[in-house]
């Protein structure tokens, strides 16, 4: 009789679902594609209502009331598409709204929603996190009244309210002209247009953007509907100071000949085109390069979406300025990539070649409409020269240029991770979102070098601050509280003692 | 007195909620920033300058619109939507 045969300890080899973090333009076509090769994809998302930033719906209930051509204007064509793209597959994805992904780590997120924490592990990642504004600061800019513009926008489209009754418009991108123009529009008076970018640049970058001629056209159709209007536009200007004790009461800028303007106005909506969100990148252990075009470490990406690390994909404006359209193209075609590694690894159908050339197209010629932007839209690095010593360039707590700039010059600080831990900026709350850019900038001047040259600021779990009163899930019999962090494939049981609990 | 104004969405059912004490209305599907802002001028103090702060970014980036309630629970105020019988505080300056 023979003995008894052990019994074999099969690793899981099967993947995971696919996992998305993001609902905007990027994260719903990549959840539609992975929808439509079969799969059933985890879309985790922060907001109650997916359309990410762009494409923000406003909140159940209320009612709220307004049609898509009121909160979207030119763009709810494409609102609207990608709104019922996600409506169409709801019921074939396993959709986290209001959900947090605030580390990831060794094949897991960590996830709060409604309070309670969660580990996901994963073998298939798609991060489509998207972008805020980037800003420089000025004095005066934490008081009550400056928003940021992606802000000012957010308030009106998700909550039917302007920043003030008399707001200023600064900074350069095409989001200056577009969320002046819908002020305008919503009967808000618009005190004016200061736009840091001198008019011949953009003038001559003009050219290179008819590479997109819709999109300049739009442009266009902004500018010259704010001007019949009557709205002041100045270019090269940089603000001095925005004045008010408890609220803002005006706007003093300056013009390229130096003189100084004194603007009244209850509100500044402020911003200098976006930046990425790149921090679950970060901690997912993707490698990153420094962009030039966008002044800022990316992680990097095949012109597929694929990322250093296996399994991880990136798409959209979290690894890269490029747009809304250019997200929703990268989106499908990250899902694309993901489809082909899975078909390589586990076997399966191929993917549509011919759609894969065609998003390979397409995307190209983002890159180009990219470079002309940027160059439309230059980056006022000399905004950041210009920033007086005693300017709190950390709002969360308070530190001011002249503290972060005395470590730079005093040798004590050569990177900005050691100017991090010695001032604190990129410390608070924000985790560097709202002052990484002029930390970056000022500590690259005090040291003689360029914004390539001071390292990146890494990411720390949370991402995000978590509210006291989150719930750990309690660890089961004979298991620490620490989380279960071995990679999935060789996860035993994973979840088992937390399911068992529930 | 508010710094937001409100522009469009003006049918919602009112919700009725306190600021400092205070009763006030606000509208269903405002976030708590929007409450406190179409009431008031500030959402917090800041616990570094002693200065007013209001937000900035609005969509959850920024983490400047954390407020206090009188029960001392934090929210994001951008992120947070405002519920009947809240009472949320604008005047206290806080630290963490």
């Amino acid at each position: 009789m023979n003995a008894p045969v052990p019994p074999v300890i099969v690793p899981r080899l099967a993947p995971l679902p696919p996992v998305i973090v993001g609902a905007g333009p990027a994260g719903i076509r990549a959840a539609e594609r992975l929808v439509a090769a079969g799969l059933r994809p985890v879309v985790i998302d922060e907001a109650a209502r997916w359309g990410g930033q762009i494409y923000r719906q406003p909140p159940e209930g209320g009612p709220f009331t307004r049609p898509k051509s009121a909160l979207y204007g030119l763009e709810a064509g494409k609102a609207d598409a990608v709104h019922r793209a996600m409506a169409a597959i709801r019921d074939h994805v396993d959709y986290r709204p209001r959900t947090l992904a605030w580390n990831c780590e060794a094949g897991a997120l960590d996830l709060l929603s409604d309070g309670a924490v969660e580990t996901l592990p994963f073998s298939h990642l798609i991060l489509a996190t998207g972008a805020t504004d980037r800003v420089l600061p000025f004095p005066g800019w934490t008081l009550p009244g400056v928003f940021t513009l992606g802000g000012s926008q957010v308030a009106l489209k998700f909550q039917g309210c302007a920043v003030g009754r008399r707001v200023a418009f600064l900074g350069t991108g095409p989001l200056l002209l577009l969320v002046a123009y819908q002020y305008l529009k919503a009967g808000v008076e618009v005190a004016g247009i200061f736009d840091t970018t001198p008019f011949l640049t953009q003038a001559r970058a003009g050219v290179g953007m008819l590479r997109d001629p819709v999109t300049f056209a739009k442009g266009m159709l902004y500018l010259g509907w704010l001007r019949a209007r009557g709205v002041p536009i100045h270019y090269n200007v940089r603000p001095v100071r925005a004045e008010g004790t408890e609220r803002v009461a005006a706007l003093v800028w300056r013009d390229a000949k130096g003189r100084e303007t004194r603007t009244e106005c209850d509100a500044v909506a402020v911003g200098l085109g976006l930046r990425s969100e790149t921090q679950l990148a970060d901690l997912a252990g993707c490698r990153f390069r420094f962009d030039a075009a966008d002044r800022a470490w990316l992680p990097e990406r095949d012109a597929a979406g694929r990322s250093s690390v296996p399994g991880v994909y990136l798409a959209g404006d979290g690894s890269g300025i490029a747009g809304a359209d250019a997200a929703e193209l990268a989106g499908e075609r990250a899902a694309l990539a993901l489809l082909e590694d899975l078909a390589r690894d586990h076997g399966g159908r191929p993917v549509d070649a011919a759609r894969v050339a065609e998003l390979d197209r397409r995307l190209t010629g983002i890159a180009a409409f990219r470079r002309a932007l940027n160059a439309a839209f230059p980056f006022p690095a000399d905004w950041a020269d210009a920033i007086a010593d005693d300017t709190m360039i950390c709002r969360c707590e308070g530190v001011t240029a002249g503290t972060l700039r005395a470590v730079g010059r005093s040798g004590q600080a050569r990177e900005i991770n050691r100017a991090k831990a010695l001032t604190r900026v990129g410390m608070g709350r924000c985790q560097g979102r709202m002052c990484g850019a002029t930390a970056t900038e000022l500590l690259a001047r005090a040291l003689g070098t360029g914004p390539d040259g001071v390292g990146r600021l890494r990411a720390q779990p949370p991402i995000k601050p978590l509210p006291i009163a989150t719930t750990i899930p309690s660890p089961a019999p004979g298991e620490g509280v620490k989380c279960d962090r071995s990679p999935p494939r060789e996860r035993a049981t994973p979840q088992a003692g937390r399911s068992h609990d529930a | 007195m508010a710094l937001l104004q409100r522009v469009a969405e003006n049918g919602r059912r009112v919700v009725r909620f306190t600021l400092d004490g205070r009763p006030v209305e606000a509208l269903e599907g405002d976030t708590v920033m929007t409450a406190m802002l179409t009431n008031g001028d500030r959402l917090r103090r800041s616990e570094f300058a002693d200065a007013p702060r209001a937000g900035f970014c609005m969509m959850g980036a920024c983490q400047d619109c954390w407020v206090r309630t009188e029960t001392g629970e934090r929210l994001r105020a951008c992120g947070t939507f405002i519920a009947d019988g809240m009472r949320l505080l604008s005047d206290g300056e806080w630290t963490s």
